[in-house]
């Protein structure tokens, strides 16, 4: 079988400090024309490794060695760079990266960078190219191509760049798509939205198309066959339907299982018995960001929060919910008090949260974060992290808060021996799970968690929540959620608030507001989730 | 269909994390960086050199003798084995004025390298952290700073004030805090952003504690690198002065004093230039090296390991 792709025994190691490190082993892959292949698995499991090898994008320490790596016939080894850069790479392959923000050069503007390798290769004129650069855009949906071909990137938004990108790899024509985590960075909305356009493409133009991810129900809703990765191995391979409904792997079904579903019971320890007492309370909040160009230039404002009223109330895990740029983490920041409202009061515990002290207050609520890559402090050991916050309140001795971090570490499940490790050597769950552990050092009986799961894998997502369930249930916790996935509003939260353009346009319990959500934006949020629900009875019609 | 357990997070298990204590890894780095290794000995060595000048010199610095001027050092034609280097314009034994001026040289560099330290970062962690109108003050002392012509300023200031050690070390530093600054300040900024100061804000501590507990160890690395630029930068700076005649004042050993005395026999006795330079470039590369090996060593991710 001659299909378009055909990769065989793929082997790939990384030359690093202490030895090697073999990222990819013994990989085996083949795709047809027309038809789409996903490929599956956590950060570090080799799969954009699998990718950059066709691009021959890989870094420069690594080794590689396959039987066969052959595309529509012709042995990609056996060409020598030259060639490769002129025939494979653009016009028969085309790669999309994960970060629509840095994807684009910023000096230049979106015409000049579509038309640039077109007009260079001598395929097309300027005028051709420029009329098909029009044509394309139109096709991925951006509105007005005309004139957004004069722009620059930075005046479109994430989503509408990511377009471009596509947009941009098309103009060659290309028989193969990489796209490498194509969604990742952008809003559940237009995820959505982008996923549909690639493999309509796909459809439309009998392109091959690899889809890179590590989210499984983005994938297998989009892709004829899944391939399934784990640290370097491909550990399961098979039409999509298959490998989500009836998975053979263990590891296949321990991450099927880890993913947050809309249609799944509510997977908590303890349901919550909220009481009535407004801990943190938010009355008709306003943030204006005002920013002016030089030192004398006029003065823009910009509403982050316009009128936001909610609380907070003793033991509810209370889940606030809109797309990025919605507000949420102005406002979370607001009620930690690091950001100071405009206008409108915050009170915690029924006294202005402006009269608090700062130690009083953090003795109440603490933090965790996003990121867990910026909210560690790179410079100190895990043991001075957690132990930080009782050093702050000058509790305790040496030895005193020695036991607590190990007494908070125990808690997060994070070993005693990671205690003067520093944060660099830890991955992304371990990390979050420190943060978790400082924010709990101090005993506090609140817990503000802004987007605490977004950076990480589904697999340890799932891990954290459970823990912060866990946590919640054992400590008693009351919980302010921030979020976009709908999915894990409905795993783990007892009210919903839901954001969008500063403003809180929906409130109510979880499960009502996700069952039959009364504001358009809701039930487009709810929309836009993947899940599993839909293609499982899709299955069952088929059968 | 396998029957291994599998881990649901590869990257989740790490089991060589802690192995070694923290100073094990320290020691491991040090004496695995070359650089580091290389440009230490030489600090080292000259550090020595200037503690012990007076046991290593053979003569006295200040001794002349008009019978013995201009002699070459002992493998030109016309050396002799008592004066190894050879002797200056005034029948002084050059070696011995190395030595000597090891001190002076070392003395200037780190002094002025330090004072420049303390305003530079002090200026930049302030702007960088609180921003708006502080911000733009210290910016505009920067613009005014980087339009002033360093070395003439010296100069003026050297010679209102009047020439001595003291002096030159004050002055050099006081001139020499702009990359401090523009360094700091750019990376302050970058650091106040991220979500450990904010947890530590969160957590009650104050503006005090943040800068000294969070930001300034993250500082660490640039403010080594930029230090041991700074060392090699003071020590031409006191050469140069010296050169022009308004730095260290004769018959004071230092090496610039000596390049600018040799000066005017450039052409026919290069030793008295050649000489002075060898050493200034030993230094100066000695704390390049040292203070890329440290910035190296001390990163909690090791790097160029």
């Amino acid at each position: 079988m001659t299909g378009l792709l055909d990769i065989r025994n793929l082997d790939i190691s990384l030359a690093l400090p202490g030895g090697s490190l073999h990222a990819v082993k013994d990989v085996t892959l083949s795709l047809e024309k027309g038809e789409s292949l996903g490929i599956v698995g956590e950060s570090g499991s080799g799969k954009s490794m699998t990718a950059l090898t066709l691009m021959r994008l890989l870094p420069r320490s690594a080794r590689c060695k396959a039987a066969r790596l052959s595309f529509d016939g012709q042995d990609l080894p056996a060409l020598d760079d030259r060639t490769f850069a002129e025939t494979i790479a653009g016009p028969r392959i085309g790669m999309i990266f994960q970060e629509p923000m840095t994807s684009l050069n910023p000096v230049y503007t979106i015409g000049r960078q579509m038309t640039e390798a077109a007009v260079a290769r001598g395929l097309l004129s300027a005028r051709e190219a420029r009329r098909k650069a029009i044509d394309l855009l139109e096709r991925v949906g951006i509105s007005d191509p005309e004139n957004r071909m004069s722009q620059f990137p930075h005046q479109m938004s994430g989503g509408q760049r990511q377009r471009v990108m596509i947009a941009m790899t098309l103009m060659l024509d290309p028989d193969l798509l990489i796209a490498d985590e194509p969604t990742t960075a952008l809003d559940v909305t237009v995820q959505a939205q982008i996923l549909d356009l690639l493999d309509g493409l796909r459809r439309e133009r009998q392109m091959g198309l690899i889809l890179i991810s590590h989210d499984l129900a983005v994938v297998a809703q989009r892709t004829d066959k899944v391939a399934v990765m784990y640290s370097g191995e491909l550990v399961e391979q098979g039409a999509a339907n298959q490998v989500l409904f009836a998975p053979r792997h263990d590891y296949t079904k321990k991450l099927l299982a880890a993913i947050p579903r809309l249609d799944g019971p509510p997977g908590r320890v303890v349901a919550a018995a909220p009481k009535e007492e407004e801990v943190i309370a938010a009355r008709d909040v306003t943030r204006l960001f005002s920013s002016r160009k030089g030192l004398f230039g006029p003065r823009r404002e910009v509403r982050a929060l316009d009128g936001v009223s909610m609380a907070l109330k003793r033991g509810e895990t209370l889940a606030l919910i809109g797309e990025s740029g919605s507000g949420k983490s102005t406002l979370a920041r607001i009620l930690l008090g690091l950001d100071e409202a405009s206008s409108g009061d915050v009170t915690m515990l029924g006294r202005s949260l402006a009269e608090i002290p700062a130690t009083e207050r953090a003795r109440f609520v603490q933090p965790v974060f996003q990121d867990p890559y910026t909210s560690l402090n790179p410079r100190r050991r895990l043991a001075e992290i957690i132990a930080r916050p009782l050093v702050l309140r000058g509790e305790g001795d040496k030895a005193s808060r020695l036991a607590a971090v190990r007494d908070a570490m125990e808690h997060v499940r994070l070993p005693p021996r990671l205690l003067h490790a520093y944060p660099s050597q830890l991955s992304g769950g371990q990390r979050q799970r420190v943060a978790i552990a400082r924010a709990l050092v101090t005993r506090p009986e609140a817990l503000i968690c802004d987007e605490p799961t977004s950076a990480l894998d589904v697999s340890v997502q799932a891990q954290i929540l459970k823990l912060l369930d866990e946590l919640r249930a054992e400590m008693g916790l009351t919980c302010l959620l921030i979020t976009h996935d709908m999915a894990v509003v409905h795993e783990v939260a007892d009210r919903v608030a839901v954001m969008y353009q500063g403003r809180i346009v929906e409130e109510g319990s979880a499960q009502t507001v996700l069952a039959h959500p009364d504001n358009d934006y809701t039930a487009r949020l709810l929309a836009a989730a993947p899940r599993f629900g839909e293609t499982a009875e899709d299955l069952k019609v088929a059968q | 269909m396998t029957t291994t357990d599998f881990t649901l997070s590869a990257i989740e298990g790490n089991g060589e994390i802690g192995a070694l204590t923290p100073g094990q890894i320290f020691r491991q780095r040090m004496f695995g960086h070359t650089g580091f290794l290389i440009g230490a000995g030489l600090i080292l060595l000259i550090a020595l050199v200037a503690i012990f000048a007076p046991v290593l010199a053979p003569h006295d610095p200040f001794a002349q003798s008009l019978s013995s001027r201009m002699l070459p050092p002992v493998w030109i034609e016309g050396g002799t084995w008592d004066h190894i280097l050879g002797t200056d314009q005034n029948g002084r034994d050059y070696l011995s004025r190395l030595i000597y001026g090891t001190r002076v040289s070392i003395t200037i560099g780190l002094g002025a390298a330090t004072v420049g330290l303390l305003i530079g970062v002090t200026l930049g962690v302030i702007a960088g952290y609180f921003g708006g109108w502080i911000d733009h003050g210290i910016s505009f002392l920067l613009t005014a700073q980087l339009a002033l012509p360093g070395l003439l300023l010296a100069m003026a200031l050297v010679f209102i004030i009047g020439p001595s050690i003291w002096v030159v070390i004050g002055i050099v530093g006081v001139l020499h805090w702009t990359y401090y600054l523009v360094v700091t300040r750019a990376a302050t900024q970058r650091i106040r952003s991220l979500d450990f100061v904010a947890a530590a804000a969160a957590s009650g501590a104050s503006s005090r504690q943040i800068i000294w507990h969070e930001i300034l160890p993250n500082l660490l690395s640039a403010i080594i690198v930029i230090f041991t630029f700074e060392l090699g930068i003071a020590i031409l700076a006191e050469s140069s002065l010296s050169f022009l005649g308004v730095g260290i004042q004769p018959p004071t050993p230092s090496w610039g004093l000596m390049i600018a005395e040799g000066k005017q026999a450039m052409f026919y006795r290069p030793w008295l230039v050649i000489l002075p330079g060898i050493c200034l470039f030993l230094l100066v590369i000695g704390a390049n090296l040292m203070g890329d090996g440290l910035r190296d060593i001390t990163s909690p991710e090791g790097r160029n390991e």
